[in-house]
């Protein structure tokens, strides 16, 4: 028996752990995907198969000189890299990976899957993700030169903007499992079948994929660090690990959102039969729940990745058309719609 | 010329279609052949006219050819090339018949690869072979002197009988069915 508190910490460092593996590897497999798209072989070098280019690329990282320019202000330049990594950490507390893990040697009750069960799940998420525009904000405005501060303007325009789609474009999510809890909502999932297959869920599915890619400042809405436009955009000035970590925040921004993205609509850590549909009662189940989970965000992960090395970038303008003109009354018309075909299967 | 503007229908309109083939263009590429080259093990080919490093050769009888005419080193444009000139040594057999450098040093941080003094050696003794990765922690690594050029060079072997015969070599001399005139595939094989 070991006290609880322990069992939290470990989970934590369990959770930060593999995140930032996966997210280390996200980024050899970003380059890895793209090579094979433009009929190349990718980062083969280090180790087998190249399979140890991020310890290398980790390495080369620290090995570099931080620069810090003499026109910046000091304090903010040197806050905003972890002001944009560390919310991408926090919101990943409230999403199950698992469902439960029976372990009655280390504690009586099962282990839950998440770290934090909290009943406001997604909101606390969407808080959360959203402090992380401030990074890029404070970025842009310490750096003291015009690129980036064009960056961090345009950044915080398009995260405002689409964090509004996100959160209207799960709204009928909710209303459908009945609960904001994440864990209820995989449950939900789990009993019945994941919320894609719900045709009346599709829009929404769409919405908040598009929302999630403007979100994290991916491709095809990249525009913050436009690299044709803006140099680096909001990272121009940052060199070693201060840009590491603007890259780090940005990977698990995106592990994040397919975390979410899986949750909502993958239906978590289960799959539509058994053992995959009802918590674990033992050990090894609760281990495979929790592969099924990282599997599923490994699929998203590709998919980001995929889209990225496929679609050119939008316009400025034209993403700004679209996430107010058509993806907010379309948002708002999905919850509607929601509203009556739940009335109508009689909910 | 007027282009003509298709009329786009509302599916269209959504970009989608046209963001679906693109996709499932780029996921046609994974599979594909990968033109990548894996250079240090997988060599490019080199081809007949190949311009590399300039090497001296030796003749089919290991004499060494260039006989110090400075040619290529008043030739050669970055002025790359210094020879110091000298005689073959007195023991040899065929000593006091021609000159031989005491030293032919190519500078290889400043040759250009042009060919010029290949093209300038009045006794075939330099060509430019096929070493083109020239690399070193040092700059005297880069000053190939007279044994490194000669290792790179190797035996030439053509059919010039100038240290044999006089004039053209009797129809029974070894080899002279198969006088020709020299090629680039001689040179690079």
């Amino acid at each position: 028996m070991i006290p609880l508190l322990l069992i939290h910490l470990i989970k934590i460092a369990c959770v930060i752990g593999v995140m930032m593996g996966i997210v280390a590897y996200t980024v050899l497999a970003e380059r890895k995907i793209c090579a094979w798209m433009q009929d190349r072989i990718g980062p083969n070098r280090v180790g087998p198969l190249g399979l140890l280019q991020p310890m290398a690329d980790g390495l080369k990282f620290v090995f570099k000189e931080d620069v810090l320019p003499h026109h910046v202000n000091k304090l903010y330049f040197t806050l905003a890299p972890m002001i944009a990594m560390v919310p991408a950490l926090i919101t990943i507390a409230v999403v199950p990976w698992g469902s439960q893990l029976v372990i009655p040697s280390l504690s009586p009750q099962p282990i839950q899957g998440v770290i934090a069960d909290l009943n406001v799940g997604i909101l606390f998420v969407f808080a959360i993700a959203s402090l992380g525009v401030y990074g890029i904000v404070l970025a842009g405005w310490a750096s003291n030169s015009k690129y980036p501060f064009l960056g961090g303007i345009r950044s915080s325009a398009q995260m405002i903007s689409y964090e509004v789609c996100l959160g209207l474009s799960v709204v009928p999510v909710f209303m459908h499992a009945g609960s904001l809890n994440l864990v209820k909502v995989v449950g939900y999932q789990a009993q019945h079948l994941p919320f894609i297959c719900y045709p009346h869920l599709w829009l929404s599915f769409f919405i908040f994929i598009v929302s999630a890619f403007a979100e994290t400042n991916r491709l095809p809405f990249d525009l913050p660090e436009a690299e044709q436009e803006l140099v680096g955009g909001y990272h121009t000035e940052y060199s070693s690990m201060k840009f590491a970590m603007f890259f780090m925040g940005e990977y698990a921004a995106m592990f994040v959102a397919s975390a979410l993205m899986t949750t909502l609509f993958f239906g978590g850590w289960s799959l539509p039969f058994a053992p995959f549909n009802a918590p674990a009662q033992t050990l090894g189940v609760g281990l495979l729940h929790i592969a099924v989970f990282l599997a599923k965000v490994c699929l998203c992960l590709f998919f980001y990745i995929w889209v990225r090395w496929t679609i050119p970038r939008f316009r400025y303008d034209q993403l700004m058309a679209l996430g107010w003109k058509l993806f907010i009354p379309l948002t708002l018309l999905n919850i509607f719609l929601t509203g009556v075909v739940l009335a109508l299967i009689g909910k | 010329m007027r282009v003509k503007r298709p009329k786009l229908t509302i599916w269209e309109r959504t970009y989608l279609p046209q963001i679906l083939h693109g996709l499932w263009l780029t996921l046609k590429h994974i599979p594909r052949r990968k033109f990548t080259r894996r250079y240090p093990e997988e060599k490019p080919p080199l081809y007949g006219a190949y311009r590399g490093a300039p090497t001296l050769v030796k003749d089919p009888e290991g004499r060494v050819k260039c006989v110090s005419c400075q040619l290529c080193e008043f030739v050669c444009p970055p002025k790359a090339i210094r020879i110091t000139p000298g005689t073959r040594p007195d023991d040899a057999p065929d000593a006091d018949v021609e000159k031989e450098p005491k030293d032919f040093v190519i500078d290889m941080l400043r040759c250009i690869y042009c060919g010029y003094c290949e093209e300038v050696c009045p006794e075939e003794a330099i060509f430019l072979k096929n070493d083109f990765a020239m690399a070193g922690y040092q700059r005297e690594e880069l000053q190939f002197h007279k044994e490194k050029l000669l290792e790179l060079g190797g035996v030439q072997e053509d059919s010039i009988w100038k240290w044999k015969y006089k004039g053209a070599p009797p129809p029974d001399a070894p080899g002279a069915d198969e006088r020709k005139p020299l090629m680039h595939t001689d040179i690079h094989g």
